[in-house]
């Protein structure tokens, strides 16, 4: 395998340069190592995804080489940068395939190119779990792909089941109409029914929009409106929180997990307060009761992930973690990299606790997660607290 | 631009396209794997889009802003009509292609009629409204998450995604057509009025040259190489997002145009084989890869001001007694 082809695709274009990178990425040979290969979002507008990504799955194959690697061989990871953009996504997996020949593949921070690679590695039979959100990633079943980050049909269900236990039967929805508030406003309203719960008021906002108070007002205006639940990412919830409280309404506000971090709390400052919202555990990782069966992986997680870093954990890096070690688990079990092999291990997880909760694949579930995944929070006092 | 008399091999029509020709056949003597094939078919389907832009920028002198937009309906166009309804992969292809016709045409009539700039701010505007409304129709489109595409079949035989030698000789072959058609195209009566205008608008209508009639010519066809070039793929990925739709494509294809050589047919080719490529020799390089890239066009910018092409042979026709 040499770089030789491609120079001469580029000759006297490229000039020097070519010549130079292609001998700076000759082959670096080792014996026989295990290939992960990688494609994830670390630059351009989802860099807040493939970063911890890269960082987490970076630290755990250094920490694991130290080991010893796996099944007596070391670990090699191959990361590219797809910047966000589907279609290099689409070049990175086939890079990652053909070129590198790597055994499994990890990553697809956005859910955009995750489903260009899919077909990819249906087609050439390439284990591949994929770090996106979304449900269609997984549903249907693809026999070569799985994902370990919970769902937003997920997060909506979670969030129906704690206003059904507080005699909640009456929303108002005011959903971003990014590509992350659309697709969760609509699995909600497609599981609304199922926990006897009625959408009466349906509003939306701009990615860019400043100011919600007059969708709010609509709201507000609606009979019957028992709680408001926002769907949305970025500064959308923290402005859509802010006008809530000057509105001065007076029911729950849900906000969805897109805005699990500490910079939600700082944008929306005292407003915040009372705001619930479902998100994992890792959040919450200190707060958890001794004898919860996640505490021991999250907390590890994080303090090996802030030590390393000196930065908040997030739980996208978590997903990394979790896809990291699920590959490494089937790895030992299978005992061998052997495609269909690995791929029938890793489909026969159970009982694999993660960051995102415990992981039960099947042939009919790539995602293995169920709602004990999500804690439903609450914002008390400028921080989280466990509301259930 | 006085000509002097052109040796076979100088001319593009003849020894240029035998020349590429020759290229193309003996590539995939040295592309090893299905990666470098992949990169090979991806610099192809660029070079179809950018050559048609080369047109419009090159040898009419208007700048599109906006071309991504007819990239992307006519990979929209193929994915909606062959996906979700099911027509044959050639006919959502020719459909699409004379839906963005019909748009070009459209959008430019009224604006062509003006001088200067105006092209490019409408241009701007059309692409980000064809971006709006791709990313906000997820019922049709699948908005920001992208939709799937099927294959490509033609006349029964199917080219699916992996099957990198059967892209490669399509492509190649289209290739070789949208080049053949771009250069009759210059070199017709059409050809000779756009770089009449080009040169000077007043001095062309004195000559007799219609000049609004000619730049929406061009732009109608300029438009439909990229519509073709965009369902091809589409196609060939099998899966498409609104990142193809969107306003940084449109500037990577004129940047392809301008680093390639403005008014150079083959210049447009090296263009888009240099910022389709390069990306995938400088992932050695990491973090640094976008400082690189950056750096790579400022120095060609400066030491080869025309563009790639036109500046390498400027450099060998001088050395030439």
């Amino acid at each position: 395998m040499s770089q030789k082809p491609l120079r001469v695709l580029g000759a006297g274009v490229v000039l020097g340069a070519a010549a130079a990178v292609a001998a700076g990425s000759a082959a670096y040979a080792q014996e026989d190592p295990i290939r992960i290969g990688s494609f994830l979002s670390i630059t351009g507008p989802a860099s807040f995804l493939g970063d911890p990504e890269q960082k987490t799955l970076e630290m755990y194959v250094d920490r694991i080489n130290a080991d010893g690697g796996v099944l007596g061989r070391q670990l090699e990871l191959v990361v590219y940068d797809d910047a966000g953009d589907a279609n290099e996504a689409r070049t990175f997996a086939t890079r990652l395939i053909d070129d590198d020949e790597v055994d499994i593949i990890i990553g697809g921070s956005t859910t955009g190119a995750t489903m260009a690679v899919v077909p990819l590695v249906e087609e050439a039979h390439i284990p591949f779990i994929s770090l996106a959100g979304a449900v269609v990633i997984i549903d249907p079943v693809n026999a070569w792909v799985f994902k370990t980050p919970h769902t937003d049909r997920m997060a909506c269900q979670k969030i129906f089941e704690d206003m059904q236990a507080r005699d909640i039967s009456s929303i108002g929805m005011i959903s971003g109409t990014g590509g992350f508030g659309t697709s969760m406003r609509e699995q909600c309203l497609e599981v609304a029914g199922d926990y006897g719960i009625t959408v009466v008021a349906d509003e939306t906002y701009g990615p860019r929009d400043s100011d919600m108070t007059p969708q709010l007002t609509n709201i507000r205006n609606t009979d019957g409106v028992e709680a408001v639940l926002n769907p949305g990412f970025g500064q959308g919830p923290a402005i859509v929180t802010r006008n809530f409280a000057q509105l001065g309404i007076d029911v729950p506000l849900y906000q969805s997990h897109g805005v699990a971090s500490a910079s939600f709390i700082e944008l929306a400052g005292d407003a915040a307060e009372g705001v619930r919202l479902p998100a994992a555990a890792l959040l919450v990782a200190e707060d958890l009761p001794a004898d919860d069966p996640q505490r021991d992986v999250v907390v590890t997680y994080k303090t090996e992930f802030e030590e390393q870093w000196d930065q908040p954990v997030s739980t996208f890096g978590g997903h990394a973690y979790d896809a990291l070690f699920i590959a490494v688990d089937a790895m030992e079990r299978a005992g061998t990299t052997q495609p269909e092999a690995l791929r029938d291990a890793i489909e026969q997880t159970t009982g694999f606790m993660g960051t995102a909760g415990e992981v039960n694949f099947s042939p009919e579930d790539h995602l293995g997660l169920d709602l004990s995944a999500f804690r439903m929070l609450e914002i008390r006092g400028g921080t989280w607290t466990i509301a259930d | 631009m006085p000509l002097p008399p052109r040796r076979w091999l100088d001319d593009p029509r003849r020894g240029g396209l035998a020349a590429l020709a020759l290229i193309l056949a003996m590539l995939p003597l040295v592309l090893s794997n299905r990666f470098h094939f992949d990169v090979a078919i991806h610099v192809g389907l660029a070079a179809i889009a950018v050559i048609g832009l080369n047109l419009l920028i090159g040898y009419a002198g208007q700048i599109s802003l906006g071309h991504a937009g007819f990239f992307g309906l006519g990979a929209y166009g193929s994915a909606v009509l062959s996906g979700t309804h099911g027509w044959p992969p050639l006919l959502a292809l020719l459909a699409s292609a004379l839906a963005v016709a019909t748009l070009a045409f459209l959008v430019g009539r009224p604006i062509l009629r003006l001088r200067g700039h105006y092209l490019a701010m409408a241009t701007l505007g059309m692409g980000l409204l064809i971006f709006m409304v791709i990313t906000n129709e997820r019922a049709i489109t699948g908005g920001p998450d992208g939709m799937s595409v099927p294959g490509l079949s033609l006349f029964g035989y199917a080219l699916g995604s992996r099957d990198k030698g059967a892209w490669y000789a399509l492509v190649a072959v289209l290739l070789l057509v949208a080049v053949w058609l771009a250069l009759n195209l210059i070199d017709s009566p059409v050809g000779r009025a756009l770089r009449a205008l080009h040169a000077s608008e007043v001095a062309a209508t004195v000559g007799g040259v219609d000049v609004a009639q000619h730049k929406l010519i061009v732009f109608v066809v300029s438009a439909v190489y990229a519509s073709v070039a965009g369902s091809l793929s589409a196609h060939y990925g099998g899966f498409i997002t609104p990142d193809a739709v969107g306003f940084l494509h449109s500037i990577e294809l004129v940047t392809m145009v301008v680093l390639g050589g403005m008014a150079s047919t083959y210049g447009a080719i090296v263009g888009a084989a240099v910022l389709v490529a390069l990306p995938q020799f400088l992932t050695a390089f990491h973090d640094y890869e976008p400082v690189l890239l950056g750096a790579i066009l400022i120095a060609c910018m400066i030491f080869l001001r025309r563009g790639l092409l036109p500046g390498v042979l400027d450099l060998v026709r001088a050395r030439r007694p």
